[in-house]
């Protein structure tokens, strides 16, 4: 048996049969990860020794008579979070060979759930990006076609589960982060809720938008994966005091009566055809779940792009203003205070990031912050307004999650501009706060995964899951692995 | 009104980002675009409406001021790309 290919439970059913251990699974990841890197590259940090040290110690819980989900599953952790005493580079060189001095809270979790870490996966550097071919070490490619992108900025997180390296990761959603890549790479990952998980030693890209979440094979993996990380942490002073479900329990309580809303806004001209057919297929199978299928409408969807732009560039000029030389990473040496600072920062920085950061202190700077910052503030609240309406007369919203399925490594990196288009299905998420999972609902002609994003209320990640877990029980999409690799 | 290189210059200085003659150029022009693209926003009538800073609602985030868990303060220095013992060493700032 091709340990590989488990999906969380059926490993975790295994492990507590004394059928595997946990040293034999991560050996196997190991060892798939080894003859798959060279075509994936998802990983900027193998953590091999580490990963074998926790698999024994997982091990040892287990012969102590402990047990849990996720006692002795391999994960993978993208390169924004921190992990102590490991390696952690935001996929950025101006971090150099930053060894992280602390866990972060999600990193704790999983640790204290006895997952075995394998690796720091790709992303795009301080997670600003739609294709991964923002960071600053390689390229992640698609297992499902290695020409092309895993989407990003979490492109590593997804590939890594897509090729079968480990068994779920986690990622960052600042504006589709998650659930872009998700859907490129015909995996689940979900973006929570702001607020149910801690930010405490994530790299900070945008701290009104940012959140962690889980990609997994499939609902139920993100689900396990989920109730682990979430809750309130002291540390995280955005973090909100709110217990968490067991989000696993009710995944099959189904959906009859469930009220799906279906945003005209959402199917636009540009989209590729063979997304907007998989979508009103999905659709149709959730009305044959039960489901109550409406059209609603969401008027400000056209402005969430510009909106933001605007406020994420503007918070990330404010976080990366740390990125100075003189803590740690990368430092160029100068004659003056100010030159080190301007040397380092030009020296350590992408161009993506420097774009960023360039428009993010422009919106704020005197004389422009009114009509820019204060502005994309405003609209941020009637887009909020928007779904909180929406979310009156119904309990999910269905749509897709990206326009086109994933495209070719190169072909969008000549237009920033274009780039930032393809987030037109996500963003609008990161503006309201909301949970928004990202879920495998077709494949197009050329055998791309398609996905399909179901929105909830904020803190119904319940609702969201439940209502993924009917539609993925009623397909085989989530049976389909990569091959030729 | 098109973006000059002149206020892309003062940008760079308040971002502390030194950028060679080609990527102003291309910055200058890759911004202007982008802030075009904004301009979208100008359309909508924001008259009464209260801007969001913060998605949850929320207003106690505050707690005591006492040490909780420091970390060592070993851990904390020892990224630094030049140190002198405790301290973390700069370009001369005051002249």
């Amino acid at each position: 048996m091709d340990l590989t290919t488990l999906t969380i439970d059926e490993a975790a059913a295994l492990l507590a049969r004394r059928q595997i251990s946990s040293i034999e699974l991560t050996s196997a990841v190991m060892d798939r990860i080894r003859s798959s890197e060279a075509w994936v590259h998802s990983f900027i940090t193998v953590t091999e020794e580490v990963a074998l040290e926790r698999a024994r110690a997982a091990d040892e819980r287990r012969a102590r008579g402990e047990a849990g989900v996720l006692l002795g599953i391999p994960v993978g952790i993208k390169d924004v979070i921190l992990t102590k005493g490991i390696r952690t580079t935001a996929g950025s060189k101006i971090l150099g060979q930053f060894i992280a001095p602390y866990n972060a809270t999600v990193t704790e979790r999983l640790l204290q759930a006895g997952a075995v870490c394998v690796g720091k996966t790709n992303c795009d550097e301080f997670a600003m990006g739609s294709s991964t071919e923002n960071s600053g070490f390689m390229i992640t490619r698609n297992p499902w076609d290695l020409e092309r992108v895993p989407g990003g900025s979490s492109g590593g997180s997804a590939s890594a589960v897509a090729a079968r390296q480990c068994l779920g990761t986690l990622g960052t959603d600042t504006g589709g982060s998650i659930r872009q890549p998700a859907a490129c790479c015909g995996v689940v990952g979900i973006k929570p809720t702001y607020g149910r998980v801690s930010r405490y030693g994530v790299v900070a890209y945008a701290s009104s938008l940012d959140q962690v979440g889980p990609m997994a094979n499939n609902v139920a993996g993100c689900a396990h994966l989920l109730a682990a990380i979430a809750g309130h942490d002291p540390r995280d002073s955005t973090s909100v005091n709110r217990c968490v479900p067991d989000y696993a329990a009710q995944l099959d309580a189904g959906i009859k009566g469930l009220r799906v809303g279906i945003p005209r806004e959402y199917f636009v001209e540009g989209m590729q055809p063979e997304v907007e057919k998989a979508v009103r297929a999905a659709v149709s199978t959730l009305e044959k779940l039960g489901a109550q299928v409406s059209e609603v409408s969401l008027p400000h969807t056209d402005y969430a792009v510009p909106t933001y732009y605007v406020i994420a560039t503007a918070e990330a000029s404010s976080n990366l203003a740390r990125y100075d030389g003189i803590k740690y990473g990368l430092r160029q040496d100068a004659e003056s205070l100010l030159t080190m600072y301007q040397r380092t920062r030009a020296t350590g920085f992408g161009s993506e990031v420097k774009r960023r950061i360039m428009l993010g202190t422009y919106v704020l700077s005197a004389g422009y912050y009114d009509a820019y910052y204060l502005k994309a503030q405003k609209v941020r609240t009637l887009i909020r307004r928007d779904f909180a309406d929406v979310f009156a007369t119904q309990d999910v919203i269905v749509t897709p999650t990206a326009p086109t399925t994933a495209f070719r490594i190169g072909e969008k990196t000549s237009d920033p501009l274009q780039m930032y288009l393809s987030d037109i299905f996500t963003i609008s998420i990161n503006l309201a706060g909301l949970p928004g999972i990202s879920l495998p609902c077709g494949f197009d002609a050329q055998g791309l995964p398609i996905g399909l994003q179901i929105v909830g209320r904020p803190f119904e990640e319940e609702t969201v899951l439940r209502a993924a877990y009917a539609y993925e029980q009623a397909t085989e999409w989530h049976e389909r692995r990569v091959s030729g690799f | 009104m098109a973006l000059s290189r002149e206020v892309v210059r003062h940008i760079a200085v308040l971002a502390r980002l030194d950028l060679d003659e080609q990527e102003e150029a291309a910055i200058t022009d890759q911004l202007d675009h982008i802030l075009q693209y904004f301009e979208k926003l100008a359309a909508l009538d924001t008259e009464n409406v209260t801007p969001t800073a913060h998605v949850v609602e929320m207003t106690e985030a505050f707690r005591e001021d006492v040490v909780l868990n420091p970390a060592a303060p070993e851990e904390l220095r020892s990224n630094a790309p030049a140190r002198d013992g405790d301290f973390f060493k700069v370009p001369k700032i005051i002249e």
